[in-house]
C-alpha cells in the first residue's frame, strides 16, 4: 500500500498542465481513485500532474438552457449547490449517491468521469441527460457526447495527454420527472447496477424517456430500446415494466463473486422499473 | 491532599464514560505506528503471489542495489530461528514446520519469503519490487471439503490426506436414544471463513541495545507477556532480555491472539542490523496474512423424542486450518464440541472432528472462538428440529432448557455450567419483541404476500478462559495495586486490554473497594517491563479473571491497611469503608490517604507488617464462566431483489453482574455488528487456484454504521458463584448470539416457498435464487 517515487507538479494554467501531461504522467483530480491506484501500484505514473491551481475548472454556471460544470467540482459540491439541484436534480442525485462524505468532498466529476469505473454512478445519469463533455488537448479543443464518451471499462475518447474541462447538461425543463437508482455493491458502495432515468409526459402520454445504465456491463450506456418502449405509452405499471425487461438486451453482463451476469441483469431490470416509476410519479 | 469525607457512591454497575475514549477519539493515543526511533529502519515482507510453489532460487541483488536498502533477509537467513509457535496439543497432531520466512516453498497467497529493511518504508517498498524470485508454482487446494478428496493436490506433501488432526468426543447412549427416537433431523451447516479486520494491521517495532544485550519488542498483541516467552524461544534470547510492549491496541477480536513470524522477524532484524525497526502490516497483508476465524463444513444430526426432548446430538466437523497451526488453531474447533449441546438439557452427544490442511492463510480464534459456530449450529437444528415438529420455536426451546435449580450442570461435553435462567432473558426478549403480536402480523404479512421473518436464538457460552488446566498457557491472570504515598491508585494487571474498556470498569471496582476517586486510579497493563507476568486479553476473560485478580490483591491491601489503621487510632477493632479507617469503639477514622503517607513515611510499623502499600495476586479460577441470553430478529426480504432488511433486533444479554451498562452495551453492539457481517455480508472467498478475492475493503464487506439496525438491548442479570464479583464476561456475546438468530429469521421469512436452511453469508443473489426457486 505504498505507491512508488514519482514527481508532482501542481500547474497553474491548463496550457501549462497539458504540457506537463506528456508520456507516463497522470492527471490528480481529487485523488480518490488515482490514489489507491497507485497505492496498490496498479498504476504507476512517473509525474503526477495535480489540477487544483488550473483556473476555470472550478465553476457552475447556467448559459444558453445549458448547465456548465467544470471538471474540478466535486461530488460534494453539485449535490449541494441549489443551482445544480435545480437545474439537473438527476446529476446532483447521482453525486449524492458516491461513496462517503470524504470521498465526496475531494472526489470530483473530471476525476470520475475520466477514471470510467464501469459501476461509477455519473455515467449512468450523463447518458441519461445527454450530456456533452467538453475536453482539452495540446492542439486545441473539442467536444463529445456521452455516448462517445464513455468508451469501454476504464476506457474512454481522452487520448493521451487529454484533459475533461467541463461537462454540459441541459437544465431540466418544468415537468420532468427524473430519478436515480442504484443497488450499491455493499462493500464498495459502488453500483452494482445504477439506473437513471428521465420522463416527461404530454396529453396523458410519455413524451420523452431516456435511460442510463451504469453497472451492468463494461460500459455506462443508453437504454434506447426502453427509451423507445416507453415512449406513447400512458406510462402505466405494465408499460414501464415491459419497457424495462428490455434493459440488458445485447448487453454482455458483468459477472464477479458480487454477482452473476443473469442478477445483475435482473438487478437492472428491477431498478429500471423503480427509477422510470418514481420518475414517472414526478413528470408533471 | 487528605481526603476527610467518606465515600459513599457505588460506581459497580453505574453507566460511566471510558476513561480511555478521549485519548482514542482526540488521536493522542499510541499505537506501535507512531512509535519513532532514532535511526530507525523500515521492514517491507516480500509475500508469495502463489498458494503453492515452490521457491527455486532468490536473487535479491536489485533490491540491495537501492540506495538506502540496508538489507534483504530470506529464509536461508533465518532458518535457525524457532518456529512459529503452535500452543494447542491434540493426540496425533501434525504440526508442519512453520519458519518465520518460507523456505524451498510457499503454501499461502501471501506467505512471507523475504524482508527488505531499508531508511524508509518507501524505498523499502521499492526494493521488494526488485526482488527476483523464480517460481514454480504448485498446484493448490483451497476448500477444505476438496482438500480431503482423493487426489486433492497435496499442501504439505508428506501428509497427502491433507489431515491435520482427528479429534473424537462422545458421552452418553448416543447410537440408542438415535435408534429409538421419534424424530432425527439432518443439516449441513457451514460456517464461512471471516476476516477479522482489526481497525489497526499488526505493527511490530523492534529495539536491540547491544550492550544491555537486551531486545524490545513493540507489538499490537492482545498477548504481550506469552508472546514475549514464545519469541525469546524462537530467537534463543534469555526471556528477561525480551521486554514486550503492547502499546494502545486498535482491535484485535482474537487475530492478536497470536505469535507471528514476523514479530520473531523483527527482532532477528534489529539484533542482526543493530538498527530499531519498524514494520507495519498493510490493509491488504492483513486480510492475506493475519490469521482468518470460523472456516467450517458441519454436519449435524439431532434426535428427538415426539413431544420435542431433545435427546441426542451427532456432529461432524470439518475445520479448514489452512496451511499451518498458528498458536491456538486446532484448539478452536474443540471449544465448539464442549459448547454443541448449547443450553439444552442433552445427555448424549457424539462429535468428531477432522482438521484440513488448505493452501490458505491458518484459521485461528476469531471473535467468539468457536462458539459461534456451536451456536450457530445447535440454534439453527432447534430450528430446523421445531419445523419438522411444527411447533413453536420458542417453545421448544423453553421445553429443552436446562432449569435453574439444576445448575451447577455437568454438560455431556465435561463442563460445569456455572449458573444460569435461561428462559428469563427468552422470555424478556419475547416480551420486549412482542412475539405474539408479531406472530400475528407475520400471518397477515404473509397473506398479502410479503415475506417477514421473526428468529431467535438463546445462546450459552463459555467464558472466562479459563481454569489452568483447560489452557495450553495458564488460565489465571495476575494484577499488582499500588496505593502510593499520595494515595493515588496504579493497577498493574497481567491481561491486556485493546478496546475492551477494562481501565474503566477495573477503575470502578478498585474505587468501590478501596473508597478512593475514580479519577485517582490508573490502570497500567502491556508492557512486560512495568506489569508482572499475566496472561493477555481473550476469550471474555479480562474482568472475570483479571478483574478478580485485581479484587483479591485489593483485599490483601485492606487488610493491610486495617493494620496501620488501626495502629494510626491506637484502636483494636476498626472498619475499613468509604477511603477510611474507623475506630468501632471511639468513631475516630483516618483516611487512605493518611494510611498510605504513613506507610511509605514508616515512622512506625504496625506488628508483623512491612513499609508500603503494594500487593500482588495471581488468581486461578475454579472455573470458567457460562453467560447466555436470548436474541430476536425479525426481517423481511425483498422478493424482487433478495435484498433482507433487519427491521427489529431484540438482544437480552445474560453476563453475571454488570459493572458499567454502557460498556456493556457497547460491548453488544460491536459483537452484534460483528454477527450481522457473517451472518448477511461477510466472506473471505479463495478461488480454486488459492488466490484471495476479497483482499480489499472494496470486495470484503463488513457493515459500515449505516447498514446497522436498532440494537434494542437490555440485560438480565445471573450472578456467576466462580467469581465474588459474580460477572461472567461479555465480549463475544453479541457475536455469538446473533448470527442464528438472523438467520433463524430469514429462514422463517423465506419458509413458505419450503426453504429449510440458509448457509451463511446470506447476500441477496443467494436469497433471490431461493426466492426463485424455492427450497434450499
Ligand atoms: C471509498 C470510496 C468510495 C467510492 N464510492 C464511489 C461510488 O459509490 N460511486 C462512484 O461513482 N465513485 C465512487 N468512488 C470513486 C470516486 O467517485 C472518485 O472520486 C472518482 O472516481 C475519481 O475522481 P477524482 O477526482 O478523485 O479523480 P482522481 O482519482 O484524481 O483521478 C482519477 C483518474 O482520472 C484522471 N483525471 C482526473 N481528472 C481528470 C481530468 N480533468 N481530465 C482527464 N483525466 C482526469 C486521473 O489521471 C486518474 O486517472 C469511491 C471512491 C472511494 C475512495
Amino acid at each position: 500500500m505504498i505507491a512508488q517515487n514519482f514527481e508532482y507538479e501542481t500547474p497553474s494554467t491548463l496550457e501549462e498542465a497539458l504540457e506537463l501531461l506528456a508520456d507516463g504522467a497522470k492527471a490528480l483530480a481529487g485523488g480518490m481513485s488515482l490514489i489507491p491506484l497507485m497505492k496498490l501500484r496498479l498504476a504507476v505514473p512517473e509525474r503526477v500532474v495535480d489540477l487544483r491551481r488550473v483556473p476555470g475548472l472550478n465553476s457552475i454556471r447556467v448559459a444558453e438552457g445549458q448547465l456548465h460544470i467544470g471538471a474540478m467540482v466535486t461530488h460534494y459540491e453539485l449535490e449541494s449547490t441549489p443551482l445544480v439541484r435545480r437545474s439537473s436534480p438527476l446529476l446532483a442525485a447521482a453525486a449524492a449517491s458516491i461513496g462517503d462524505v470524504q470521498v465526496r468532498n475531494l472526489g470530483t466529476l473530471g476525476g470520475s468521469i475520466a477514471h470510467a469505473d464501469p459501476a461509477a454512478d455519473y455515467p449512468a445519469a450523463l447518458q441519461a441527460l445527454e450530456a456533452v463533455i467538453r475536453i482539452a488537448g495540446k492542439g486545441g479543443e473539442r467536444a463529445v457526447s456521452a455516448a462517445e464518451f464513455f468508451v469501454d471499462t476504464f476506457t474512454t475518447a481522452l487520448e493521451p495527454g487529454e484533459l475533461v474541462v467541463e461537462v454540459s447538461v441541459p437544465v431540466e425543463a418544468a415537468g420532468t420527472g427524473v430519478r436515480y437508482e442504484k443497488c450499491e455493491q455493499l462493500a464498495s458502495g459502488f453500483a452494482l447496477v445504477g439506473v437513471a432515468a428521465r420522463v416527461a409526459k404530454k396529453g396523458g402520454k410519455v413524451s420523452m424517456a431516456r435511460v442510463g445504465v451504469t453497472g451492468l456491463a463494461g460500459s455506462s450506456y443508453r437504454a434506447k430500446n426502453v427509451e423507445a418502449l416507453l415512449e406513447g405509452t400512458t406510462g402505466s405499471a405494465q408499460d414501464v415494466t415491459r419497457a424495462a425487461a428490455a434493459v440488458a438486451e445485447g448487453k454482455e453482463a458483468n459477472s464477479d463473486i458480487h454477482a452473476s451476469a443473469d442478477y445483475r441483469a435482473h438487478l437492472a431490470r428491477v431498478y429500471t422499473a423503480r427509477a422510470l416509476r418514481a420518475a414517472l410519479g414526478t413528470a408533471g | 491532599m487528605a481526603s476527610t469525607v467518606t465515600k459513599t457512591e457505588v460506581l459497580f454497575g453505574k453507566k460511566m464514560k471510558r476513561k480511555e475514549d478521549p485519548r482514542l477519539i482526540t488521536g493522542t493515543a499510541t499505537y506501535v505506528d507512531d512509535i519513532q526511533m532514532p535511526g530507525m529502519h523500515h521492514a517491507v515482507i516480500l509475500r508469495s503471489p502463489y498458494a503453492a510453489a515452490r521457491i527455486k532460487g532468490i536473487d535479491a541483488r536489485g533490491a540491495l542495489e537501492l540506495p538506502g536498502v540496508a538489507a534483504v533477509f530470506t529464509g536461508a537467513d533465518v532458518k535457525d530461528v524457532g518456529p512459529v509457535p503452535c500452543g494447542a496439543s491434540l493426540p496425533g497432531l501434525r504440526v508442519p514446520h512453520h519458519h518465520v520466512l518460507a523456505q524451498d516453498r510457499t503454501y499461502f497467497v501471501g506467505h512471507p519469503v523475504a524482508v527488505v529493511v531499508a531508511t524508509d518504508r518507501y524505498i523499502a517498498r521499492d526494493a521488494v519490487d526488485r526482488i527476483e524470485v523464480d517460481w514454480e508454482p504448485l498446484e493448490a487446494v483451497a476448500e477444505p471439503e476438496k482438500a480431503l478428496e482423493a487426489g486433492a493436490p497435496a499442501v504439505h506433501p508428506q501428509w497427502p490426506d491433507n489431515k491435520a488432526f482427528d479429534y473424537h468426543q462422545e458421552h452418553g447412549e448416543v447410537d440408542k436414544v438415535f435408534a429409538e427416537a421419534d424424530v432425527v433431523v439432518k443439516q449441513r451447516i457451514t460456517s464461512q471463513r471471516l476476516i477479522p479486520c482489526a481497525m489497526e494491521t499488526r505493527g511490530v517495532v523492534a529495539e536491540w541495545k547491544s550492550g544491555e544485550k537486551s531486545l524490545t519488542i513493540y507489538t499490537s498483541t492482545q498477548i504481550p507477556h506469552l508472546m514475549r516467552s514464545l519469541v525469546a524461544g524462537m530467537l534463543g534470547i534469555p526471556e528477561n532480555r525480551l521486554r514486550a510492549v503492547a502499546p494502545e491496541v486498535g482491535g484485535g477480536f482474537g487475530s492478536k491472539l497470536n505469535v507471528y513470524a514476523e514479530e520473531a522477524l523483527m527482532g532477528f532484524v534489529a539484533m542482526k542490523t543493530g538498527k530499531p525497526v519498524k514494520w507495519i502490516e498493510s490493509r491488504r497483508e492483513n486480510m492475506l496474512a493475519t490469521t482468518h476465524g470460523r472456516g467450517h463444513v458441519d454436519y449435524y444430526e439431532i434426535a428427538a423424542k415426539k413431544d420435542g426432548t431433545i435427546v441426542g446430538i451427532k456432529l461432524k466437523l470439518i475445520q479448514d486450518v489452512g496451511s499451518y497451526h498458528q498458536l491456538l488453531t486446532p484448539a478452536i474447533p474443540t471449544l465448539s464440541v464442549l459448547m454443541m449441546p448449547g443450553v439444552y438439557r442433552c445427555q448424549n452427544i457424539r462429535a468428531d472432528i477432522v482438521g484440513v490442511f488448505t493452501n490458505c492463510v491458518p484459521t485461528d480464534a476469531y471473535r467468539g472462538a468457536g462458539r459461534p459456530e456451536a451456536m450457530h449450529g445447535i440454534e439453527r437444528m432447534v430450528d430446523i428440529l421445531a419445523a419438522e415438529m411444527k411447533m413453536d420455536p420458542a417453545e421448544l426451546r423453553l421445553k429443552n432448557f436446562i432449569q435453574p435449580e439444576e445448575f451447577p450442570y455437568a454438560t455431556a461435553t465435561g463442563l460445569t455450567y456455572d449458573s444460569g435462567d435461561y428462559a428469563k432473558p427468552l422470555k424478556k426478549a419475547l416480551g420486549i419483541a412482542g412475539y405474539a403480536a408479531l406472530r400475528e402480523e407475520q400471518r397477515a404479512a404473509r397473506s398479502a404476500g410479503r415475506l417477514m421473518g421473526i428468529g431467535l436464538s438463546t445462546y450459552g457460552e463459555i467464558c472466562a478462559i479459563g481454569p489452568s488446566p483447560a489452557t495450553p498457557a495458564g488460565g489465571w491472570e495476575s494484577a499488582t495495586v499500588r496505593i502510593e504515598p499520595s494515595g493515588k491508585v496504579t493497577v498493574h494487571t497481567g491481561c491486556s486490554p485493546h478496546g475492551q474498556g477494562e481501565e474503566t470498569t477495573f477503575a470502578q471496582i478498585a474505587a468501590d473497594e478501596l473508597g478512593v476517586d475514580f479519577d485517582d486510579i490508573i490502570v497500567l497493563h502491556g508492557d512486560t517491563a512495568i506489569v508482572q507476568y499475566g496472561i493477555g486479553t481473550f476469550g471474555s476473560r479480562g474482568t472475570a479473571i483479571g478483574g478478580t485478580a485485581m479484587y483479591f490483591a485489593i483485599q490483601e491491601l485492606k487488610a493491610k491497611i486495617k493494620r496501620f489503621g488501626a495502629m494510626m487510632l491506637d484502636c483494636d477493632d476498626v472498619t475499613f469503608s468509604g477511603g477510611r479507617c474507623v475506630c468501632d469503639k471511639t468513631g475516630k477514622s483516618v483516611s487512605i490517604q493518611e494510611i498510605a503517607a504513613a506507610s511509605y513515611r514508616a515512622m512506625k510499623l504496625p506488628p508483623k507488617t512491612e513499609p508500603g502499600l503494594v500487593a500482588t495476586y495471581f488468581w486461578e479460577p475454579p472455573n470458567f464462566t457460562f453467560p447466555f441470553g436470548a436474541h430476536v430478529v425479525v426481517t423481511e426480504v425483498d422478493k424482487e431483489t433478495g435484498d433482507i432488511e433487519v427491521k427489529r433486533y431484540v438482544a437480552v444479554d445474560d453476563c453475571g453482574k454488570i459493572i458499567n451498562p454502557l460498556v456493556v452495551a457497547g460491548q453488544i453492539h460491536g459483537g452484534v455488528a460483528q454477527g450481522l457481517g457473517q451472518a448477511l455480508y461477510e466472506e473471505a472467498v479463495y478461488d480454486d487456484s488459492g488466490q484471495l478475492m476479497t483482499g480489499e475493503f472494496m470486495d470484503y464487506c463488513v457493515p459500515k454504521s449505516t447498514m446497522m439496525p436498532w440494537i434494542e438491548d437490555s440485560n438480565t442479570e445471573t450472578a456467576t458463584p466462580v467469581n465474588p464479583l459474580g460477572v461472567k464476561g461479555v465480549g463475544e456475546a453479541g457475536t455469538i448470539g446473533c448470527s442464528p438468530a438472523v438467520v433463524n429469521s430469514v429462514v422463517d421469512a423465506l419458509s413458505p416457498l419450503g426453504v429449510r436452511h440458509i448457509d451463511m453469508p446470506m447476500n441477496r443473489e443467494k436469497i433471490w435464487k431461493l426466492v426463485q426457486g424455492g427450497a434450499a
